[in-house]
């Protein structure tokens, strides 16, 4: 590990003003990502501002039936909940199919949010990578890519989100709250993670400094018949190849609103608002899922190694979403 | 008991001399630069220790305070043979730095039980026969005494059929699924699986 200076932060605004006065500075919360990357050499921050004993750690119910998440809340902490195994089942669904026992007593929720991509060789300092190194090149393309995008992928990076707890903030309508140099702001999870393009070393909007605060996910009455079903390559402790994180409205049988996004298919938790469109209205069958799941997977752009994934997505997003039908009946 | 069994359980004897870290003499008597002081509190005892903060809690056991019950596996968070308890909860030591955890009550295999009086997963792992090289086993042990916490608490794993129930069965599947974090490269899960699944009923 790179040599650093550890700063435990008192409060949120001395931590944002430790990293503002150092550029190489970074936050470190359960560190089960960030250490794991330092530890290759991929990561060397410092100093390292320790934010995850700040005071957000509660799960707090909001008056309008919405959730209030504290960054510093653990994984575990978070699907144990029971406003949350309640409401929002997906979103406890989500956490439990990630990572093991131990990594999710330590992760945060802000962490999460921010860890990065598992690509092979973003990990690997011997191998060119643009999101490591800008304009170093990408091995991926012509490389080992099983567990790689097929969606909204660029020339530059074809990596995969890695987070499974933001698939489903995403299908939730989720909020970031932000506290960073500048103030505080609030960015929807569609606007908080970044599409490759020609820059695919950003995974998000936030600047330099930015803390995560606290999440927001709200209401949304028929989360209750929410699902997250993940498919990988061994039955538990590993990333996703596809997964998909729903919430389904079904009234005498047909779909009146559905929520889906996407995970290991993807630069970004895939919000699958083609599919949504395709969905809402028409009868709830396997027809239609099928067809919802076609309009959202006609933009695929595979690679020989992923190809893979789209009739595996389509399968997924087809069984979650008789899955959750299945609820109404 | 064999001297396989002793090793991998970890467990101190009671004619063992206290298991204080010896100094090493620097070859130069120079301060280290960037050397911070910090306190474990480590099986009920304060252990004071000079280190660099990124000394991760795995390295400060095995290196600085001559607990070498955690193992170093990957060294990565991904095997599982480092787990200790943290205020009673299961957490890969490798991930975690030090510095960073000096408010902790930690538990190592070391603290679970004693020669004389083992703990009740230590003498299910021997009366199962759950491991071969026994490796992972300070792993595996601290893993199912935080797990069974866990399932003691109510907390659902990715498994279970129903999200909300307040009580946990744990079944072979549930046990397989809870713990996943702890790999056994000689495959003795045959036999950790029931040894847990002893305990837990």
């Amino acid at each position: 590990m790179n040599p650093f200076r550890y700063e435990p932060a008192s409060d949120a605004a001395t931590a944002v003003a430790l990293l503002a006065r150092a550029p190489n500075a970074a936050f470190l919360g359960g560190g089960t990502s960030l250490v794991d990357r330092m530890k290759i050499g991929v990561a060397t921050p410092d100093p390292l501002v320790d934010v995850s004993r700040l005071p957000f750690n509660q799960i707090e119910r909001l008056p309008d039936g919405g959730i209030r998440i504290g960054a510093a809340v653990r994984n575990s902490d978070l699907a144990a909940d029971r406003t949350i195994r309640e409401r929002v089942p997906v979103l406890a669904q989500a956490l439990l199919a990630g990572a093991s026992g131990q990594l999710r007593n330590l992760a945060t929720t802000g962490g999460n949010l921010l860890q990065r991509t598992r690509c092979l060789y973003f990990q690997d300092l011997t191998k060119p990578c643009n999101k490591r190194t800008p304009g170093a090149g990408c091995s991926a393309r012509d490389g080992y890519n099983r567990n790689l995008a097929i969606l909204s992928t660029s020339e530059a990076c074809i990596a995969s989100h890695p987070s499974d707890l933001a698939v489903a903030l995403a299908a939730l309508d989720a909020v970031v709250h932000v506290q960073g140099p500048k103030g505080e702001q609030t960015i929807s999870l569609g606007d908080f993670y970044r599409r490759p393009g020609d820059e695919p070393w950003r995974d998000t909007v936030l600047e330099h400094g930015d803390l995560i605060t606290a999440v927001e996910v709200p209401p949304l009455a028929y989360a209750t018949h929410s699902h997250h079903r993940k498919v990988r390559d061994r039955a538990s402790f590993a990333f996703a190849l596809v997964s998909v994180a729903a919430a389904l409205d079904v009234a005498d049988g047909i779909v009146r609103d559905a929520r889906i996004a996407l995970g290991g298919v993807a630069p970004v938790p895939w919000r699958a608002s083609k599919a949504e469109v395709a969905l809402r209205g028409a009868p709830a069958t396997e027809e239609t899922f099928a067809r919802a799941a076609d309009a959202e997977l006609a933009d695929a752009q595979p690679l020989p190694g992923n190809a893979f994934k789209v009739p595996l997505a389509r399968r997924v997003i087809v069984r979650t979403l008789l899955d959750l039908t299945e609820g109404y009946q | 008991m064999s001297r396989r069994e002793r090793q991998n359980l970890g467990s101190a004897r009671s004619s063992d001399p206290p298991s204080v870290a010896t100094p090493v003499p620097m070859a130069v008597a120079q301060p280290r630069p960037g050397v911070v002081t910090v306190t474990l509190h480590v099986n009920g005892v304060d252990r004071s220790l000079t280190i660099e903060p990124w000394i991760t809690l795995l390295d400060a056991f095995r290196e600085h305070l001559g607990l070498t019950g955690p193992k170093k596996g990957c060294d990565r968070g991904q095997c599982g043979a480092c787990t200790v308890l943290l205020d009673g909860r299961r957490v890969t030591s490798c991930l975690a730095l030090a510095v960073a955890h000096q408010d902790a009550q930690i538990t190592t295999t070391e603290g679970l039980g004693t020669q004389e009086n083992l703990h009740p997963l230590q003498q299910a792992f021997i009366a199962h026969d759950a491991f071969q090289c026994g490796y992972c086993t300070p792993g595996q042990i601290c893993s199912a005494v935080g797990m069974l916490c866990e399932a003691q608490a109510g907390w659902p794993s990715a498994v279970s059929l129903d999200l909300t129930a307040n009580q946990v069965t744990l079944d072979a599947d549930e046990i397989r699924e809870r713990m996943s974090g702890n790999l056994c490269r000689c495959a003795a899960y045959a036999n950790i699986v029931p040894a847990i699944q002893e305990v837990a009923s």
